[in-house]
């Protein structure tokens, strides 16, 4: 079976946001990049499920930027993924966009199977993996937490608000992974050595229109520290006034 | 035919949602703005609330029904909006953006070509258009956006928008039944966390960190959470420990949360918990060093023992609601 990892490469966590001159980006000086953390559970999964299923199965990563992106796929293959994809890409591109251009990708591989990250940490949207599956006409899981694949029939668990979904369907399909659903591996010697070797295939991103435009970046109105209201339990009546009388929130 | 802005109703085990009726007020201000008519839509079998609608001044209802869609199918659900939609001429949609509305929204706006705009905080009307305001890195930063696209679809961030009751309006509720819905893919039992709430709709959180100790100390924060009504929250460092599942976890790879009230315990602030809290309202910290960083964004502060402070707070709480 083909299978298809769609990673996409953000800002490190610990990144202090900045905004570009242009107010519609962030200022990328000094920001150092890493891959998306959720995508690491989706590789892990794609990795086990390849394990499971043997055969002649294959793991391409796929990603859509420019050439940065190719530290983000070299890891990937570090974790053991097969083949590495780059859909070339410069500019803004929204979720629909990008979405466009991994499905373009997916149908040419003839992949059926999909996992995605359950949201990128920089845009947050969370719906890439959602929308690849609608334009290729596959079922979808998103925001998932357990995962089994059992012949063509999926079993998986998601994470909604109060508790877990069990949800069935059936390949072709796409999964996006949140945390929970693995640990991800860490690369080996091995593994590395051999990403450094293998090459990242790189083609033009399906060019589609973007839809979404962005009018402006901003920080959000910094917040006044407050007051320290005491060093131990005597504090506590003052707290609760405030809480009740000035901000009244309880 | 008045060209629409749609409120897809959530309901769960046949009950709308509050943040239901928070869509269906976005959906009847931007259609007053915008000179459109405002409806809403649901999809299930049978829902016990519909008729609370009726104070939020949106006129008409549809119900999507069939006996099969009382659980979620993403496919089914789905189909049943985006042809709804289509046949209505909806020109813009609102979701509530939770677990299902994040699953559905982009799938319908594949469906009808449409642009979408997740988690909005702001909806305002310029120019006759929207222009949606929205976190991006965890609320790091924000954006303002606009769709280009014919059909717009927007999703709006729980507990952010309140509801604005109208007076002495009705809503005429419709029913439509859906033939052979498409269950693909569908839901076939929902495991109930122990937990009690959940912090992505909560409207107060305490969360607790490693200043906690041990697993064995967060009944302090679930004392205190019960008298408030609140939901558990978690930093990073307390699920990474498996202290806490990792749905309570709050950060920048945790849930984005901005509830009214947030009570941060033995959490020393780091960026990346900053990242998913500081939009919250108001913010407590109890943390026994006094430079550490989650001072920074809290309105009151103690400075102080989590395990002297706690069970004061949660006494004194208890004083006052009784
Ligand atoms: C890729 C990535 C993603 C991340 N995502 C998240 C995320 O989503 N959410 C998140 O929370 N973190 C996240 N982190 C981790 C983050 O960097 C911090 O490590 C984490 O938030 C620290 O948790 P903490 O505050 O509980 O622990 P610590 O930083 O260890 O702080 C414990 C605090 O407790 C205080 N304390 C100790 N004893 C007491 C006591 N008796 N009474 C009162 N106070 C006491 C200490 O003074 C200290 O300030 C992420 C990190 C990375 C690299």
């Amino acid at each position: 079976m083909k299978i298809a990892v769609c990673v996409s490469q953000v800002p490190d966590t610990a990144t202090r946001i900045k905004i570009g001159s242009d107010h519609k980006s962030i200022d990328p000086t000094g920001v150092t990049y890493i891959i998306n953390p959720y995508d690491e559970f989706a590789i892990e999964e794609a990795l086990k499920t390849k394990e499971k299923i043997g055969g002649d199965s294959v793991v391409y990563v796929i990603s859509v930027g420019d050439d940065s992106v190719k530290e983000t796929l070299r890891k990937a293959l570090a974790m053991g993924a097969d083949e590495a994809i780059l859909l070339k890409s410069s500019g803004y591109k929204d979720s629909i966009a990008i979405a466009k251009a991994l499905s373009e990708e997916i149908k040419s591989l003839g992949c059926e199977l999909v996992f995605c990250g359950k949201q990128s940490v920089d845009f947050d949207s969370g719906i890439t993996g959602q929308l690849v599956a609608e334009m290729l006409g596959y079922n979808c899981i998103s925001v998932v937490v357990d995962f089994k694949l059992d012949g063509n029939k999926i079993i998986a668990e998601r994470e909604i608000e109060g508790g877990r979904e069990v949800v069935e369907t059936e390949l072709p399909a796409v999964i996006t992974a949140q945390k929970g659903l693995n640990e991800p591996r860490y690369a080996s010697l091995k593994g590395i050595m051999a990403a450094k070797k293998k090459t990242i295939a790189e083609k033009p991103a399906f060019d589609s229109e973007v839809f979404t435009e962005i009018l402006d970046m901003h920080l959000p109105p910094s917040k006044q520290p407050g007051r320290i209201l005491g060093t131990d339990k005597s504090a506590v009546p003052e707290l609760v006034r405030l809480l009740r009388e000035e901000a009244k929130v309880i | 035919m008045a060209e629409k802005i749609l409120a897809v109703l959530e309901q769960r085990e046949g009950n709308l949602k509050k943040v239901s009726f928070e869509a269906a007020s976005v959906a009847l201000n931007l259609a007053n703005q915008l000179g459109l008519q405002a409806e809403a839509v649901v999809v299930g079998k049978e829902i016990s609330n519909l008729n609370e609608l009726s104070k939020f001044g949106i006129s008409k209802l549809t119900h999507l029904k069939n006996e099969s869609l009382e659980n979620y199918s993403s496919s089914a659900y789905a189909e049943a909006i985006a042809s709804f939609a289509k046949e209505n001429e909806a020109k813009i949609l609102i979701f509530p953006n939770t677990a299902m509305g994040v699953d559905l929204a982009p799938r319908v706006a594949v469906k009808l070509n449409s642009g979408i705009v997740m988690d909005c905080m702001k909806l305002e009307v310029k120019d006759n258009e929207v222009i949606a305001t929205r976190p991006v890195y965890a609320g790091k930063a924000l954006i303002d956006v606009k769709l280009k696209s014919d059909i717009k679809i927007f999703t709006i961030r729980p507990n952010v928008f309140k509801p604005q009751a109208v007076d002495s309006s009705t809503v005429q509720i419709e029913e439509k039944q859906i033939d052979n819905p498409n269950l693909k893919t569908k839901v076939t039992a929902f495991k109930k966390s122990e937990g009690k709430l959940d912090v992505a709709e909560a409207d107060i959180i305490v969360s607790g960190g490693r200043g906690m100790k041990g697993p064995e100390n967060f009944h302090l924060i679930e004392e205190l959470a019960e008298v408030l009504g609140a939901a558990v929250g978690a930093s990073r460092a307390v699920v990474d420990a498996g202290w806490r599942p990792h749905r309570e976890q709050v950060g920048q790879t945790g849930k984005t949360v901005s509830p009214s009230l947030y009570i941060a315990c033995g959490i020393s602030g780091a960026i990346q918990h900053l990242a998913g809290m500081s939009s919250s309202k108001y913010i407590v910290a109890i943390n026994k060093d006094k430079d550490a960083p989650i001072f920074n964004v809290a309105d009151y502060g103690i400075a102080g023992d989590v395990f002297e402070i706690l069970p004061a707070l949660t006494e004194e709480i208890k004083k006052l609601k009784s």
